[in-house]
């Protein structure tokens, strides 16, 4: 049942790794924002969109996952379908072929689209809540672990013996018991 | 353990459903024109009818314009199109509003035969083949309708069909607001 001090330390410890396990995990999904391009779209638009050097690909590609597509809402410009992801990919492909640095391409399309448009939203008043939220659960889920097993151990350590006051009142009561006992004794 | 901490995971889950329950309010597919307090990007396109025509952001110099963005490909500008002919009709009458048409990565024939066999609600069509103009707009699908001020300033941008309702809640108010000067 509830773990005494008598608990083998080994099942202590598994709790402890299990609860910290489950913390890396929540921490580990406050890292998931945009999502990297996927390996199919990466082969599809290496054709239709050639690049002198690796490093321009490789830059062309973090463009596009770093676009949101207006159309089809939770996916980037990279794997999105929908004609205005395929016109903005132009975009994007003709304004670096000329040029253009990553910050003019990509106000030039959210001067058209609107900030909706960075898959990682701007970090301003309107969206400190939306990028903190994930990092104050899992501070706050923490603290209640680190509450939660600091007085489990409080309770624990107590004493389970008697205090003197106890000790004198229980005294009292089994003489007396007895006493009575001996007293009350004769029935007729 | 205080019994009262026991009640934080329960404020926290009603906290959260109040802020769920807000946002189910909010239309998520009216997203507002970043071009919103901003004149008509620059533009020289030709217009549908006459090839030879050219229209530049000029256009919307003088008038109170509604530019509806549609294109014959687009089942729901079919669905919206009898709504703005009868508007047309009603818009008739004054000399201050009118309907333009933008016709978005469509073929020229393809559109003038729609126009001819359900009826040509726009003063004007601008014919956007490569859908340019539709870009720097920041039009991501059609039918959208741009409420644009006579001074060529973009007041306002209607996602999806403009239908009676559309019109008498919300592109009618704006219009007279901007009728009433500045």
């Amino acid at each position: 049942m509830t773990g005494g001090p008598g608990q083998p330390a080994s099942r202590r410890a598994r709790r402890l790794a299990l609860l910290l396990c489950l913390f890396l995990a929540a921490l580990g999904s406050t890292g998931a924002a945009a999502q990297p391009v996927t390996p199919a779209a990466e082969a599809g638009t290496a054709d239709l969109y050639p690049f002198p050097s690796a490093a321009e690909q490789a830059r062309f590609q973090a463009l596009l996952s770093e676009l949101r597509c207006p159309m089809c809402e939770n996916q980037t410009i990279a794997d999105s379908g929908a004609p205005i992801a395929a016109d903005m990919r132009d975009r994007v492909y003709r304004m670096m072929r000329g040029g253009a640095s990553d910050d003019a391409i990509v106000t030039a399309l959210v001067q058209r689209f609107g900030d909706y448009v960075r898959y990682r939203p701007v970090f301003d008043a309107r969206t400190a809540l939306l990028w903190l939220t994930p990092a104050l659960v899992v501070l706050i889920g923490a603290a209640a672990i680190v509450l939660l097993v600091r007085h489990r151990r409080r309770v624990r350590a107590a004493p389970t013996a008697l205090t003197s006051q106890q000790r004198a009142r229980a005294d009292h009561l089994l003489t007396e018991g007895s006493e009575g006992r001996r007293s009350g004794g004769g029935e007729a | 353990m205080k019994r009262s901490l026991l009640f934080i995971p329960l404020l926290l889950a009603i906290a959260l459903g109040l802020v769920l329950y807000f946002g189910l309010g909010t239309d998520k597919s009216q997203r507002p024109s970043a071009l919103v307090g901003d004149p008509v990007p620059p533009f020289n396109l030709p217009g549908l009818a006459d090839p030879g025509q050219r229209y530049t952001e000029a256009m919307f110099q003088g008038q109170i314009t509604l530019l509806n963005v549609w294109g014959t490909w687009c089942p729901a500008c079919r669905h919206e199109h009898p709504y703005l002919v009868s508007l047309a009709r009603q818009l008739g009458q004054d000399s201050t509003v009118r309907l333009v048409g933008l016709n978005y990565k469509d073929t020229r024939d393809a559109a003038r035969e729609w126009l001819r066999d359900l009826g040509n609600p726009y003063q004007q069509v601008v014919f956007d083949a490569d859908g340019t103009l539709g870009f720097d707009l920041g039009v991501y699908g059609a039918p959208e309708t741009f409420v644009i001020d006579a001074d060529g300033v973009i007041r306002y941008r209607h996602v999806g069909i403009v239908n009676e309702q559309v019109w008498a809640e919300t592109l009618q108010p704006l219009i007279q607001t901007l009728k009433g000067g500045s």
